[in-house]
């Protein structure tokens, strides 16, 4: 992976990277997730789109949130802050505005990212920090076994649903188009190789990247399997590859398609929008910390503060 | 019969009248001629319309706390009359517009000289505007009060300085009409002067919340997230107007737990981090607090109390929240609450916050209330020594340490160790890469639920308390320590409390008090040693079910002899503590 050059859709070219190797990033951990989770192919993508981006386990920091999905930090080693469930976003915003040099890259499920953390997602997506946001989305609850999620469709049957889920499901690709994200893109769990390419595009977009992942949960959601995504997704570079992501009308056409046929692949981008951190005056002289820590070397007048309440 | 520098004045109005410019203009002028100023604020939860005041005492001597008795009131509207007037003491008087309409009935024109000024009249023959009227009336009470009109017009030319020149002569011309009148027509025989002092001292006046973000920024303090709540804004309104001079980030989040959220993910990323809010944004963040303990994310929250439950009273002052700060949040994990009574204890409150959460690794809670984010007071500029802020990281790796590390060294975050703290590094070192997480963990941060490992790592947790208990900053005591009567309290009731000790005092009741600055850990052993020479012993609390007298007996066994609650949303004066303190004992004022 690490010599594999993609080209993304947006024009830009990939940095190629300082010798990074995959064991780096191995975990002394063993994971407690189902055999078969989809996760597994989530946590391979990651770790083959770091190493091929070149990014050592200290350059990177994964923020996730509750949920199956967000013990993934647990099983690669690199920098990880497992917080509570639906708030990732807010605390990984909070690493990045502090220490914009680290990657920082959000896990999260979908109750925990379009759920429970629907708040923190819609402002992070007008917000613009640059961040990129892995949303496993299983469209079920798996850990507190088998309710549905914001992501099941209509008509779902679950235990607290059992006559069927009567709201729509999130359309999570349209809800970041409206609420400002700058990049969108679609992969699926069973795909890891696409799937890794679409993280290494979301990273090295400048701004808030949302990749949704359609990844099986074979214990509790027995409609949306793995069989099931394999006979309705493909890639729109395959079918169309003069497919244009930066074309918001066209992107927006590609956000509603749902059920036989769904799309993988980047969606929207919008590489002229600038970053959060670009548009703080302050972190374009460096990173909060390293301003932080100088503070903490009191090099400041604070004396002169007594004159305004004299 | 004169009074020289010895006055408490109210103002009053409807929102968007101008009573607090008038306000801080007036305290501006009198603190500039070296006087000492107590200024209260009171207003309510609407921008335009209700009833707001702003009152100012002025003295020769420290001050701590306003007086119930005035001697002066300025009405901007009639409510002002209604709702104060029987507060005026005999031989006070009432400053009002000529034009103003109130039921002579409320005034007991017997006691209080009615004062009837032209000051809209004043405003538009002088200006040509009468939105002046407010400058007139400062003119006419400096006028009667025969504070010196240079002290009047140094402030205006501050004041109106960005309007530019124009405005700056019309408010001179308008505040000397309103001076003449004050001075020809009302001195003579009105009792409360104000003068400067001999080469008057330059003192400082401001609010704690001002106060303790000062501390807060000379410890380092660089991020600020926050939910804009009544009375908490102050803090990220100060730093926000100071970010460019100090390289502080703020930042206006979405909600309280994106706010909390955020200043924990910078903490952790080795930035200083505050949040701030009052009771039902703290709410909100109450499960991110055990994050931080759990983590170990060292963050200081500024929750500034207001009367409750719910959306209670938004713009009262009330102190409903020290049981649930203590408590909030599910499971159990160390915190440090710490609940600054004026403004030199907000400072030191400012940066002991950041120390001690940094130190300790654990959340820091600064308790507040709405009047200390906005009740002015005097203090001299030397007390507040920026010399004294010592930067205390406790076990931090800094990045050199982490360099000089052999390949061998394996980090681990959250180490057993003997007293409970763990070294801590920031993340984005090679040799430093680490998880954390708020499930149960073992050493290098891994979750799990292997019994002895859960109990070595909430043992190692909570055993940071001991070290944090050596620390807090221990009540303070005043007044002679044989006193027959030990008033008790906590937090923003202090300068009232200890003015009223002094009155008891003068008055023959020996009194004392005991002022609680930090509340967890409890300083149990100051509490026992107090309650084995007290007589009798007094809480005095701003809230229903006192509870500072209940923590007092669960966290020692000792059990106040009476208890002083006060919930309707108005601070206690000197005189109001007084009162209720006789009432209690059984003594006739």
């Amino acid at each position: 992976m690490a010599d594999t050059l993609v080209r993304p859709t947006t024009g830009q070219g990939i940095m190629m990277v300082n010798k990074v190797d995959i064991k780096m990033y191995q975990s002394p951990e063993k994971s407690t997730w189902c055999p078969g989770c989809g996760d597994f192919g989530i946590l391979a993508a990651l770790k083959q789109a770091l190493v091929g981006l070149g990014l050592a386990p200290h350059d990177a920091l994964v923020v996730s949130g509750i949920g199956c999905g967000s013990k993934l930090p647990h099983y690669l080693r690199v920098n990880a802050f497992n917080s509570i469930h639906g708030r990732a976003l807010a605390v990984a915003t909070g690493i990045k505005l502090a220490n914009h040099n680290l990657k920082v890259i959000a896990v999260t499920g979908d109750g925990d990212g379009y759920g429970i953390g629907g708040n923190h997602l819609i402002h992070t997506m007008r917000r613009n920090p640059d961040i990129t946001h892995v949303v496993e989305n299983n469209q079920v609850y798996g850990l507190t076994k088998g309710q549905y999620s914001p992501t099941s469709e209509h008509g779902y049957l679950s235990s607290t649903s059992p006559d069927g889920s009567i709201e729509v499901a999130i359309n999570p690709i349209a809800l970041g188009m409206a609420m400002g994200a700058s990049f969108i893109a679609r992969g699926f769990s069973s795909d890891p190789k696409h799937l890794a390419q679409m993280i290494m595009l979301a990273v090295q977009h400048k701004g808030y990247s949302l990749v949704d992942v359609l990844q099986p949960c074979i214990t509790y959601n027995h409609v949306n399997s793995n069989e099931w995504y394999k006979e309705r997704v493909y890639k729109i570079e395959a079918e169309n590859p003069n497919y244009d992501s930066t074309d918001r009308d066209a992107a927006w056409q590609k956000a509603q398609e749902w059920g036989t046929r769904i799309p993988l692949g980047v969606i929207y981008a919008d590489p002229s929008r600038p970053t959060y951190e670009d548009q703080v005056p302050l972190l374009q002289r460096g990173s909060l910390l390293e301003l932080s820590e100088r503070a903490m070397r009191s090099d400041y007048d604070y004396e002169s503060l007594k004159a305004e309440y004299m | 019969m004169v009074q020289v520098n010895d006055i408490n004045i109210k103002m009053g109005g409807e929102a968007g009248q101008g009573v607090e410019s008038s306000g801080a203009g007036f305290v501006r002028a009198l603190a500039k001629g070296g006087l000492y100023i107590y200024g209260l604020q009171d207003y309510q939860s609407r921008i335009r319309g209700g009833h707001n005041f702003y009152q100012i005492r002025a003295s020769e001597h420290p001050i701590s706390s306003f007086s119930s008795n005035l001697q002066m009131l300025m009405a901007f509207d009639n409510e002002t009359v209604t709702e104060h007037a029987h507060e005026l003491v005999e031989g006070g008087a009432i400053i009002f517009d000529e034009g103003l309409k109130f039921n002579r009935a409320d005034v007991d024109a017997g006691k209080v000289k009615l004062i009837a000024a032209p000051l809209k009249k004043i405003a538009k023959e002088v200006a040509g505007d009468d939105i002046m009227a407010n400058t007139a009336a400062l003119g006419v009470l400096a006028g009667i009060t025969g504070y010196e009109i240079s002290f009047m017009e140094d402030v205006i030319r501050r004041n109106f300085k960005r309007k530019g020149q124009a405005v700056v002569d019309a408010n001179l011309a308008v505040v000397q009409r309103g001076y003449a009148f004050g001075a020809d027509n009302h001195a003579a025989d009105y009792q409360w002067k104000l003068q400067p002092m001999p080469n008057p001292k330059q003192r400082m006046v401001l609010t704690a919340h001002q106060a303790f973000c000062m501390g807060a920024v000379a410890a380092g303090c660089r991020f600020n997230a926050a939910y804009p709540m009544t009375p908490g804004t102050t803090i990220i309104e100060w730093m926000t107007a100071h970010a460019g001079k100090y390289d502080i980030l703020t930042k206006q989040t979405e909600d309280e737990l994106s706010a909390i959220l955020m200043a924990i993910g910078a903490a952790h990323a080795g930035v200083r981090s505050l949040t701030n809010t009052s009771g039902g944004g703290f709410d909100l963040m109450t499960e991110a607090l055990g994050l931080a303990g759990m983590t170990e994310t060292p963050v200081v929250i500024v929750e500034a109390q207001r009367g409750g439950p719910s959306t209670g009273l938004p713009t009262k002052t009330e102190q409903p929240d020290l049981e649930p700060v203590i408590h909030a949040g599910h499971g159990e994990f160390p915190r440090l609450v710490m609940a600054p009574g004026n403004v030199l204890e907000a400072f030191h409150a400012g940066y002991r916050s950041f120390n001690l959460a940094e130190k300790y690794q654990m959340p820091c809670i600064v308790l507040t209330d709405m009047m200390l984010s906005t009740t002015q007071e005097t203090i001299e500029p030397e007390d507040m020594d920026f010399s004294q802020v010592k930067v205390e990281r406790g076990e931090y790796i800094s990045k050199e340490q982490l360099d000089a590390m052999t390949e061998e060294w394996t980090y681990l975050r959250h180490a057993v160790t003997p007293s409970g703290v763990s070294p801590r590094a920031v993340p984005g070192h090679p040799k430093a890469v680490y998880i954390t997480t708020g499930d149960e963990h073992d050493e290098r941060g891994y979750i799990t639920e292997d019994p002895p490992t859960r109990v070595a790592q909430m043992d190692k947790r909570m055993r940071k308390l001991e070290g944090a208990r050596q620390e807090i900053a221990k009540p303070t005591l005043h007044g002679p320590e044989d006193a027959d009567l030990t008033l008790i309290g906590w937090g923003s009731t202090y300068g009232a409390m200890k003015m009223a000790t002094d009155i008891l005092n003068a008055e023959g009741i020996k009194t004392n008090f005991f002022h609680y600055i930090d509340l967890w850990p409890f300083p149990a052993k100051e509490t026992e040693a107090l309650f084995a020479k007290a007589k009798h012993t007094i809480t005095i609390e701003q809230n229903f079910t006192g509870q500072l007298a209940r923590l007092m007996r669960v966290e020692t066994g000792c059990v106040p002899n009476g208890k002083i609650l006060r919930y309707d949303g108005h601070p206690f004066s000197q005189e109001d503590v007084v009162a209720a303190v006789k009432k209690e004992v059984n003594i006739n004022g």
